[in-house]
């Protein structure tokens, strides 16, 4: 199957960028996209051209360094599946593919599809755990959690940080993933004790990442790759506004 | 050299304990004076930095990933043991530490193991803490599963997801540091050669991924937490950027290196498809707890698997191991599967494949509870093939997945450079010659969590430290080295690509030195490596500058590194004529062809100092007695 690829070539953070096109020939249906890439990187190599520079280790779908926008759509046309996972048998011959960057002013571009997403680890870092020195733990068993409760809080902690609900979201929000993670913490004993604090902290921190706010469209829902739910985003919202209601000020200043 | 394992002396269950007691401390008031470097942000690096800054210790932490909550622990699936028998089904420390011993061939350090499963039962307790949502029974207590080698349920896991999840409660407790300003988190950044000082570990030379920029790091101790080397056959189920780098350059600094030909073989991955391949995917071994394995009877049987009826099917590890059937060591399953493969059986259309058949199951346990335990697997599957397993078997084959060598360690975890210590995949400490199904993530954590926090501190409270700057000699050489290095790939703009390289050195391995070894192939190998290493200086293509990202230029680097330890590996099995565990020589096999060990010549760890020089750790068993490892 032949392909033509129109792809995002940026030199770094402060070249302007370019769409630039490129045939890809004879794809085999049972690759993967990135490996269709790396095709196209072998040839470009050989002919003396730049490789194109794209994010990505595991190739399993969940370290969540891979992603960038195929048509418009974050991680491609396939539901709940990072661009690594895609293959090329959902595409065919004669088709046209424009890839791009993820596109958020929290997330710069740093070459061609590597956009630089250190600020979702600072929202970890601003209260996305729990606080607990390593050799402090009671038995694993001391507090029964029900199924269904440690269940859903999974069901959140499953995200992989990719990027791809900012990168879908018209607002370029964040709260899918603040949502995930305060949900997944709120969702479990253990995480009561600083959900007030996390809710807080973690939502001043995404405001200060740039990140827009959430009015609701769910483009974040469509593209996430574990499929994590809209509902996180309720919860969260509800944790931040008891906790605007209820905390002390000086838990929130403290530290 | 004679190598010190420094194992306390008295009853094993008492050692870690006496050891904790006689250690120096480090003053609370003092720790925040000494900088410690972590190199690796996996479940071994990660728990450590930030154990270590919760202590009080100035830490810096590098990873070569944008984020340290993308190291490849991320991939695991399976899960984690602990002796903690929540089942009641008689695990104990002392079951876990003989299966753990048993099942790596008896090559591995008794003491060390002891304490692995000893701390094995805080981990789960730290981890349930720190919000990991562990699989739960109805009544609220934690799920447990068994594991490929085990007979006791003690494998706690979250779906088909526990290394992500260990990993990011790891990830969030750096986190928690970073904020609270002890560790300095440097991302996107790869070390590219360890500084020696007076003889000890004083600093690494990094390369800022991003900008290109060259920088030397000082401080007062080094850990390298940065994973295993399997990606030297180019194909594993490592991450792509998985590399040897960061312990093959401390290798040449002076650290030696143990056991570097122990491999593992996955017996569950995904076959290969083509050759444009470019990486193999695990398919968890806790599917053998519920599928089950079969090629046809007959040689060449092209039927679709519905079409063989059962009588001409072979089930052939449990019909060759009855009391163990599907859940054999990793070692025995892959090397039937390879075996049944050789004879013609194989399925799939390279013919390199075996059914893993889920009807059974699904008849038995209905298709609900199989979506519940193995869902996200299934998906994966019907993913990357394109087929449903629900329906039809999946079909899997043997792959590249962990390795037990790596740097020699004593029993603090230190190599053999004062002040350099190793964690995780990257030391060879606790697995001998075979790692069992959910013992890494045990023994990552183990490392960072318990045990490297403490030795650290004895380390560094009985050891002068002179105060030292980038400005000596010492760092100015490395770092000169590291930017010759980067001049000469980006010079020499041959006619072959890094990958291509990769990819030949990666097949010479696993003709020469995967599955099963020989002498002959073995000598054959290593001189196809070398000539391919030649080439490689004179022929590789890498484009571009070193002032900017060229993830081309990173991986030559990784590659040429991957050349001289292949060359290693294929010396050391040389070397060792036995079979044991992942090191199966051919000529050296029982008649019914299992692995034949010989203890009396070859009970040691082979721990190679740089360039090929041999050195022997005797290994001595008083707790668990030296059998025939026997699955029938
Ligand atoms: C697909 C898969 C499934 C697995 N499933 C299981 C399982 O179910 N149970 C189990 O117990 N084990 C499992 N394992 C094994 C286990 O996951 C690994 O052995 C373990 O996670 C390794 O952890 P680590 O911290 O040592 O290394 P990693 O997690 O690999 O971390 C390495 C770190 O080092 C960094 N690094 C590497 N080189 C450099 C450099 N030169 N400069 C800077 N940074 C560098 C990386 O950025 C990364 O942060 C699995 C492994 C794989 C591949
Ligand atoms: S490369 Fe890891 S999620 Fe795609």
């Amino acid at each position: 199957m032949n392909l033509t690829l129109h792809v995002w070539r940026q030199k770094n953070a402060t070249d302007k960028g370019r769409m630039t096109t490129y045939a890809a020939k004879g794809v085999n249906p049972e690759m993967s996209f990135l490996e269709m890439l790396d095709v196209l990187n072998e040839e470009l190599t050989m002919k003396g051209e730049d490789p194109i520079a794209f994010d990505h280790d595991c190739r399993e779908g969940i370290c969540g360094s891979c992603g960038f926008m195929i048509n418009g759509v974050a991680h491609g046309p396939l539901p709940k599946t990072t661009v690594c996972q895609l293959h090329m048998r959902h595409f065919k011959n004669g088709d046209k593919l424009y890839l791009e960057p993820w596109r958020a002013s929290a997330f710069p571009v740093l070459k061609d599809l590597v956009v630089n997403r250190s600020a979702f680890d600072r929202i970890i870092a601003s209260g996305g755990y729990v606080s607990v020195p390593s050799g402090s733990a009671p038995d694993g068993n001391a507090i029964a959690i029900p199924k269904q409760d440690s269940d859903r809080a999974m069901d959140s902690a499953q995200c992989i940080g990719c990027g791809a609900c900012v990168a879908a979201c018209p607002n370029a929000s964040a709260a899918l993933f603040t949502g995930a993670k305060i949900h997944h913490l709120g969702m479990l004993p253990q995480g009561q004790p600083e959900r007030k604090k996390r809710a807080l902290r973690i939502v001043a921190q995404a405001n200060a990442e740039l990140f827009g706010s959430c009015t609701n469209i769910g483009e974040c829902e469509a593209v996430c790759p574990k499929g994590i739910n809209l509902e996180v985003i309720a919860a969260m919202n509800r944790d931040f506004l008891r906790a605007s209601w209820s905390a002390r000020p000086d838990a929130v200043v403290a530290e | 050299m004679q190598l010190d394992s420094r194992v306390p002396s008295g009853p094993i269950e008492k050692a870690w304990e006496n050891y904790k007691f006689e250690m120096k401390l480090v003053n609370p008031a003092n720790k925040r004076k000494y900088n410690i470097i972590v190199v690796g942000s996996g479940l071994a690096g990660g728990s450590a930095a930030a154990t270590m800054a919760e202590l009080g210790y100035n830490v810096k932490c590098f990873c070569f990933q944008d984020s340290p909550r993308r190291a490849h622990s991320i991939a695991a699936q399976g899960g984690i043991n602990a002796a903690k028998n929540y089942q009641n089904d008689g695990d104990s420390i002392f079951r876990l530490f003989y299966d753990t011993v048993k099942g790596g061939d008896f090559r591995a350090r008794e003491a060390n193991v002891y304490r692995l499963a000893q701390i094995s039962v805080d981990i789960i307790d730290q981890c349930v803490a720190q919000g990991v949502p562990f699989a739960r029974e109805y009544g609220g207590t934690l799920a447990n599963r068994s594991f490929g080698g085990a007979q006791v349920s003690r494998t706690f896991y979250a779906r088909g997801q526990t290394g992500q999840q260990l990993l990011l409660g790891a990830y969030q407790a750096l986190e928690r540091q970073v904020d609270a300003g002890k560790v300095e988190m440097i991302p996107r950044t790869e070390m590219l050669d360890l500084v020696v000082v007076d003889g000890k570990a004083r600093g690494i030379i990094t390369r800022n991924l991003i900008t290109g920029k060259i920088e030397a790091h000082v401080a007062d101790a080094v850990v390298l937490g940065t994973g295993g080397y399997g990606n030297v056959y180019y194909l594993s189920t490592n991450a792509k950027g998985s590399n040897a780098t960061a312990i093959w350059r401390a290798h040449k600094r002076g650290a030696l290196f143990a056991n570097p030909c122990f491999t593992q073989i996955h017996p569950t991955c995904i076959p290969v498809s083509g050759d444009y391949q470019s990486k193999l995917t695990l398919m968890s071994e806790s599917l053998r707890n519920d599928g089950r394995i079969w090629v046809p009877k007959k040689q060449g049987d092209k039927r679709a698997p519905a079409q063989i009826p059962e009588a001409e099917r072979d089930y052939y590890l449990e019909r060759r191991y009855p009391s163990f059937g599907n859940l054999v060591p990793r070692d025995v399953a892959s090397r039937n599967a390879k075996a049944v493969c050789d004879e013609g059986r194989g399925v799939g259309e390279s013919g390199l494949g075996v059914y893993l058949d889920f009807a059974d199951a699904i008849q038995r346990l209905g298709k609900a509870t199989i979506v519940e335990r193995y869902g996200n697997l299934f998906e994966m599957y019907e993913r990357i093939t394109g087929e449903n397993p629900y329906e039809l078997p999946m079909r899997i084959y043997p792959a590249i997945h962990y390795t037990m060598g790596g740097l020699w360690v004593d029993y603090q975890l230190m190599s053999t450079i004062p002040g350099l210590f190793v964690i995780g995949e990257a030391n060879f400490s606790d697995h001998g010659a075979n790692r069992l199904g959910a013992s890494a993530l045990m023994q990552g954590l183990s490392d960072g969590y318990f045990v490297l926090p403490y030795t650290i501190g004895n380390y560094l409270a009985s050891t002068k430290l002179e105060k030292v700057t980038t400005s000596l000699p010492e760092f100015c050489a490395a770092e000169n080295g590291v930017a010759e290095m980067t001049k000469r790939l980006l010079s020499i703009r041959g006619n072959r690509t890094v990958s291509s390289f990769h990819r030949e050195l990666g097949k010479l391995l696993w003709d020469h030195c995967g599955m099963s070894r020989n002498e002959a192939g073995l000598k054959e190998g290593i001189q196809k490596i070398v000539s391919l290493r030649e080439d490689f200086w004179k022929n590789v293509n890498v484009l571009g500058s070193g002032e900017e990202l060229n993830q081309a230029l990173e991986k030559a680097g990784r590659v040429a590194d991957f050349f001289e330890l292949g060359e290693l590996m294929c010396r050391d099995a040389l070397d060792r004529n036995e079979s044991c565990g992942g090191h199966f020589r051919e000529e050296y096999q029982t008649p019914e062809g299992e692995a034949l060990r010989d203890d009396v010549n070859y009970s040691y760890v082979a721990a190679w100092a740089y360039p090929a020089v041999l050195h022997k750790e005797p290994l001595t068993f008083d707790y668990v007695h030296p059998s025939q490892r026997s699955y029938k």
